[in-house]
């Protein structure tokens, strides 16, 4: 088990964003999480992140017990979020965003060579092809190519579990399946990828595994066989099933 | 678009060069030619238009009047232009950073009065003493701004504004110390020299030498470095050119400094002033490019967020832009104090704003992370000629203040132009 959440809380005062709970992420499986608007997918997210603390509940990476109060913490244990907004500079170049605050050095200078190296065999392994030059500004890339870059950034640094938050709602409908073929390529290489999505196209067509939030608790998981698209419309809007589940 | 089905799995190891032959860049000069004509026409100009605007003026002055061209004017042109490249190399870190700093000027002002007073009884510290005293007083000074706007979140434009009026009374109360009556006149022969003297004509000769064949040298192996580490290079052409052209300017600034332009005697070589600023120019655009900080800066003036969550520190690194813009202020006032024989609380009010005339005419943008400091260089250069020329062909101040105004008008349209045409693209 990459990541396990426990009885997880998080309360804003009165508000209970998120309540008890249990949620597992495994390695080299994509686990979707899927809620509608308000249910707690975005706390989930920034809970990991280290960006907040939960009020309670206990937190295990690969199994041990472990406390993420930083973004820095979520970091070196090897956990990198993929903002919808891509925390990308546009004025740098490919290899620049890549290693934006990790540069590599030679003599206390930056090494854009071996930057450069590294930079391209990253891509070329989770098989992004679509870019002509590294050295391009990240303004001239497609909305697809940014997301690439955004996650290769995150490969890069060793992560082993990648959260992406709506990583195709911007996107059209080529540049979303390149999106999804590089979550697969990202989970078929042994890293953990939770993707958070309204879409359950994409979240069938690329999931292993899926969560459901609903009014900030988790109501159901499992493997994405055991679910429908409607099955799973049902579960958002109404936090069960009617249907009594077979 | 490619879709590839994923491979098998394997572990993320360590890159193990793969293929990627989709990847390699496209090296010849007929294709860069033509990316180059493309990337121009889609609105990435460039410094295209400054330098087609600064021949243009050139033509213009030196039909209008025929001593533009002399050797003496130009030498007297390379003077003026220091301290205007120099102040723009101070508002490019700035400007770098999304930030604008009006006080430069007077900043420099503050800078040269200092320099001016301790090197004068009763202080009578050495030249270099008294150059160092005014240097840190300035980038104290840009350490202040930077304070105001990073810690209590203030626009840079007020925070300066306020400076630039403070500073332009501390500067008048300096020069009105110790008996001085408005101004102080420098006495050390050295700090006059900086810019009124000039290299002996065969020192100047080989210091262009040495830099013209280090630069090239430098140029050359980094390209081959670059190809034999296998990243993507210009075509081999391109370098050869910039070689060229950095050896033509040379060549043109011996050819015109070292020359005899006396009148009653013989004056000749290079203002000290120009190894000066091109010392400066070298030594920044080394920080912004090949230093962590120096990037850390342009992503900062990029997208702020992003730099931030990458780690990146926005508080220090602002806080040591605006020093170093302070610090390359205080520079240009003692060049603009040697270049006057002392100081006075008369700095033209319109010198001390061309500092962001030249740096924004120069092609950085005011957004923040675009631009280098040679494009201050160039800018400079372009408002020093017309600041000569104006005068030279006869109209007064007030023209010549309206016609630098116009270009920078000019200067930020066609760059807005190219942006949008860009973003259309």
């Amino acid at each position: 088990m990459l990541l396990s959440l426990r009885g997880v809380s998080k309360s804003f005062g009165a508000v209970h964003a998120l309540q008890d709970v249990d949620l597992d992420v495994l390695a080299g499986k994509v686990t979707a999480l899927v809620g509608d608007n308000g249910a707690g997918k975005s706390t989930l997210v920034k809970t990991v992140a280290g960006t907040w603390q939960p009020t309670s509940g206990e937190i295990f990476w690969k199994d041990q017990r472990t406390s993420i109060r930083t973004p820095r913490d979520a970091d070196a244990l090897g956990i990198a979020t993929v903002y919808q907004d891509l925390a990308l500079c546009d004025n740098l170049d490919i290899v620049q965003n890549m290693f934006l605050g990790h540069e590599r050095l030679r003599f206390r200078l930056l090494d854009e060579n071996a930057m450069e190296r590294a930079a391209r065999g990253t891509l070329a392994e989770l098989s992004v092809t679509t870019v002509r030059s590294v050295r391009q500004l990240v303004a001239s890339l497609s909305g697809g190519q940014r997301q690439s870059v955004a996650v290769a950034r995150a490969v890069m640094r060793d992560a082993q579990l990648v959260i992406m938050d709506e990583p195709t709602a911007a996107l059209g409908v080529s540049q979303t399946a390149q999106v999804l073929a590089l979550i697969r390529t990202l989970a078929d290489r042994g890293i953990g990828v939770l993707l958070i999505s309204h879409n359950l196209n994409d979240v069938f067509s690329v999931a292993d595994r899926i969560a459901v939030l609903y009014l900030g608790r988790l109501v159901h998981s499992g493997d994405v066989a055991g679910y429908t698209p409607q099955r799973v419309v049902e579960i958002i809007t109404t936090g069960t099933l009617a249907t009594a589940a077979t | 678009m490619s879709i590839e089905a994923p491979g098998p799995p394997r572990p993320l190891a360590a890159p193990s060069e793969p293929e990627l032959e989709t990847l390699v860049f496209d090296e010849t000069l007929s294709t860069y030619l033509r990316q180059t004509l493309q990337k121009i026409r889609g609105g990435q100009t460039g410094v295209l238009p400054l330098l087609v605007g600064l021949g243009i003026v050139v033509i213009v002055f030196q039909l209008k009047a025929s001593l533009f061209l002399s050797n003496q004017n130009l030498a007297n042109l390379l003077t003026q232009a220091s301290f205007i490249i120099v102040l723009g190399f101070a508002e490019v870190w700035v400007l770098l950073l999304g930030e604008i700093d009006l006080s430069v000027g007077y900043n420099a002002g503050i800078a040269g009065a200092l320099m001016a007073l301790m090197s004068s009884a009763p202080y009578n510290l050495p030249w270099f003493v008294a150059i160092l005293i005014g240097l840190a007083a300035s980038a104290i000074i840009g350490m202040l701004i930077g304070a105001f706007v990073i810690l209590l979140r203030l626009p840079s434009f007020i925070v300066s504004l306020a400076f630039y009026l403070a500073l332009y009374g501390v500067l008048l109360k300096i020069v009105a110390l110790d008996n001085y009556n408005g101004s102080i006149t420098l006495s050390s022969s050295k700090l006059i020299g900086l810019v009124q003297a000039n290299l002996p004509t065969t020192a100047g000769l080989i210091v262009v030498i040495a830099a013209v064949v280090g630069a090239s040298i430098l140029t050359v192996l980094r390209d081959r470095r670059r190809r034999a580490s296998g990243s993507e290079v210009v075509p081999f052409a391109i370098t050869a050119a910039k070689v060229l052209g950095l050896a033509a300017a040379g060549a043109l600034l011996l050819f015109v400094c070292n020359a005899n332009r006396g009148v009653f005697g013989i004056v000749e070589g290079i203002t000290y002033a120009v190894p000066i600023f091109m010392g400066i120019l070298v030594l920044w655009s080394f920080l912004l490019a090949r230093t962590r900080f120096g990037r850390n800066i342009y992503a900062i003036g990029g997208n702020a967020e992003a730099a931030r969550r990458a780690g990146v520190s926005l508080g220090w690194n602002r806080l040591w832009a605006f020093t170093l813009a302070g610090l390359t202020a205080g520079a240009g006032g003692v060049l603009y104090t040697s270049a006057n024989g002392g100081a006075t609380g008369n700095i033209d009010t319109n010198l001390v704003l061309y500092a962001v005339a030249s740096a924004v005419i120069g092609g950085v943008s005011l957004f923040g992370g675009r631009g280098k400091m040679f494009h201050a260089l160039l800018g400079g250069l372009f408002i020093a000629t017309i600041y000569n020329g104006i005068l030279l062909i006869g109209y007064d101040a007030a023209v010549q203040s309206i016609v630098i105004g116009v270009v920078l008008l000019a200067g930020v349209s066609v760059e807005a132009l190219s942006r949008r045409r860009q973003a259309r693209s």
